[in-house]
């Protein structure tokens, strides 16, 4: 992953968009990874007759190659679908920016290399309020730095962010780790 | 050793290598329940990499979400009722067979929704690690288990290993006082409980349920309670084990027999927070005064007694739920019409639940104009409902009665409430378009649900309980 992701920003001021917006369970029959982009916030770009809704923040000229998606506080709520930031990452969103993140989807984010930040309400306010602003997001420094020359930094996991930055897989992490996992199964006192 | 709440017993007891600042613990799994909607990318990276699942006797797997709830008793039935998930389905029996997994499929008298039929087998128990690539996992918690949705990485990763990644979450206590009356219900009680602390309120957190107004509960009434955990963030909710979840899980398939369930119930008896145990945020609910609740807007926290106003509020995404939902503020839901009744998912769908619903329908009509669907949790569950004769009633009622699955809870295998229309939903979510594009969901009890499409509006069960 590359260690900084420097956007304009695209926002989506909305509070709770849960995963079931960010990508609707019709686009979940797939057995792939593959092409979850095209179902990214479908029933939101999309009228039912299939032109695209023309006031979309993601539907604005302006918003083409954004690869950083601002949005309203606790971002990803809802379903467990992986495919939540697999659509974001293949539409080509990088890093989702809120005052709060639901948990599992925050998770299955970190698992992607979808970066998810949680800011201070006061530089949350200033993004939502400046949509289109451009961000530098120095991963290996976990900050935000915005064009009126404030940088501020973000709370993240260590061990994410040491996966992240080094390219960790960590099925390899548990995986080293065998022998404990069959000792610990050997010596428990009772057996599922 | 300090006093350690439940949940804090169920994490020690489970711990392989422990977390540091830089590192997470590596935390044993149990249970890993899988089904076909979230676990077809998992077996391709094990197949990718060569890996076989470690422990299949701990993994459990069925077909729920995107499987049809009109009769199918084989994989070629899909083409008749004109399934799009035929090829997920096709794959997960595949992968079932090329991994040694025994798959609960269409020809298993076990089958259903993957968060009853867990109960049901008595796979789920008290103590354990439960997970799941489902966020309604929290489910489990209800026998005191520990119990959370994964997504597919992690998934693959408990395949693979039998092991999570994990940091210790917070605690939440939730303390409910009181008794709820005779005419509310769990679901009542849970969303009252979202509305209180929010849809974002257990965020980070544990939730365990306390005090009488849940002790008094039966198991599947708990089992809604924690269901629904996720809505208010909390990747899980837990209830302390007691002698009316040993009755339940005595008997059962996989539950511990004979002696080594006594055994097991002995060990289970401490699984309880200690006196005196600390919990990083506590809340307290007095159960006494709860009526029915309904949704009146667009998550679960949006909700209000059914005889009560529609909240106003000036807040821009509020006013946009009341909107989308056609809802206006200051007057009650109960005048509002009904196109789609449903009673089934893993919030609601099991036989206390339909039993309820029967008893508010029974002799009665579906209003006109109104279609109602009743989907039961599991083919077990549809079973035992049509010994009872309860598939009569809601036939005669003029409800449909269909084979288990999650069906219109999610709309993912055609089972969908068409665009504009109004639902009352015995289910968990009631997200823009969650049970189809444009489809407004009232979530309720099953008793307030039947009671809806007898009316032909949003009803208030009372007068309809003897």
């Amino acid at each position: 992953m590359r260690h900084v992701i420097q956007s304009k920003t695209v926002v989506m001021p909305g509070k709770d968009i849960d995963t079931d917006q960010i990508i609707p369970a019709r686009y979940l029959t797939t057995t792939t990874k593959e092409g979850l982009g095209d179902g990214l916030f479908r029933d939101l770009r999309f009228n039912a007759d299939g032109s695209l809704v023309s006031d979309f923040p993601l539907n604005q000229p302006a918003s083409d190659g954004c690869e950083i998606l601002v949005a309203g506080n606790n971002f990803g709520c809802g379903s467990s679908r992986e495919h939540a930031p697999w659509a974001l990452l293949d539409y080509g969103i990088r890093a989702v920016i809120s005052t709060q993140i639901a948990d599992i989807f925050r998770n299955n984010s970190l698992k992607n290399g979808l970066l998810p930040i949680v800011i201070d309400a006061d530089t949350h306010t200033h993004l939502i309020d400046n949509p289109g602003i451009t961000v530098t997001i120095d991963i290996e420094a976990s900050t935000l730095s915005l064009p009126d020359g404030r940088t501020v930094s973000y709370p993240i996991d260590a061990f994410a962010r040491y996966c992240l930055v080094e390219g960790i897989d960590q099925l390899g992490f548990i995986q080293n780790n065998l022998d404990t996992i069959t000792r610990f199964e050997e010596q428990r006192p009772w057996t599922p | 050793m300090a006093p350690r709440t439940l949940f804090e017993k169920v994490w020690d007891d489970h711990v392989v290598v422990a977390e540091t600042p830089d590192t997470p613990a590596v935390f044993y799994i149990d249970l890993h329940l899988i089904h076909e909607v979230t676990s077809p990318q998992a077996f391709s990276m094990l197949r990718e990499r060569n890996l076989p699942i470690r422990r299949p006797d701990l993994t459990l797997a069925t077909m729920d979400h995107s499987t049809p709830t009109t009769p199918v008793r084989t994989v070629g039935d899909l083409d008749v009722v004109g399934s799009k998930a035929k090829a997920q389905i096709l794959q997960m029996e595949q992968n079932c067979r090329d991994f040694g997994l025994e798959l609960l499929g269409f020809d298993s008298d076990s089958r259903g929704i993957v968060h009853v039929i867990g109960p049901e087998l008595g796979a789920t128990q008290p103590g354990k690690t439960i997970v799941c690539g489902d966020s309604h996992t929290s489910t489990h918690g209800a026998f005191g288990a520990l119990a959370f949705g994964i997504g597919t990485t992690e998934i693959g990763h408990v395949l693979a290993t039998q092991c999570l990644l994990q940091r210790k979450p917070k605690t939440l206590s939730v303390y409910v006082d009181g008794r709820i009356g005779d005419a509310v219900t769990a679901k009542d009680l849970i969303l009252a409980i979202i509305g209180k602390i929010g849809v974002n309120g257990g965020t980070g957190y544990v939730i365990e349920y306390r005090g009488p107004a849940i002790e008094a509960l039966d198991m599947e009434a708990r089992m809604t309670i924690c269901n629904m955990s996720i809505e208010a963030g909390a990747r899980a909710g837990m209830i302390a084990p007691d002698d009316i979840t040993f009755d339940y899980l005595r008997g059962r398939s996989h539950a511990p027999q004979g002696d080594d369930f006594e055994r097991a119930v002995e060990r289970w008896r401490t699984l309880k927070s200690d006196p005196g145990s600390e919990y990083d945020r506590e809340i307290t609910i007095n159960a006494d005064e709860l009526k029915p609740m309904v949704t009146f807007g667009t998550n679960p926290g949006m909700v209000v007694g059914v005889d009560e106003p529609v909240p106003a509020d000036g807040d821009s995404n509020f006013r946009n739920a009341l909107d989308y939902m056609q809802v206006e503020a200051g007057k009650p839901l109960t005048e509002t019409p009904v196109n789609v009744v449903f009673i089934g998912s893993c919030t609601n769908s099991r036989m206390t639940d339909l039993r309820l619903a029967a008893n508010v329908i029974k002799g009665r009509k579906v209003a006109d104009g109104v279609t109602m669907l009743v989907v039961p949790g599991s083919q077990q569950v549809k079973q035992q409902a049509e010994r009872e004769g309860l598939d009569r009633i809601f036939a005669e009622a003029g409800a449909q009665w269909r084979e288990s699955g999650c069906s219109m809870c999610l709309g993912m295998n055609g089972d969908t409430v068409p665009s504009g229309q109004l639902a009352v939903s015995t289910s968990n979510r009631n997200f823009e378009g969650r049970q189809g594009i444009g489809a407004r969901t009232v979530l309720a009890s099953p008793a307030t649900a039947a009671a809806s499409a007898i009316s032909g509006t949003v009803a208030d069960p009372r007068p309809y309980l003897d």
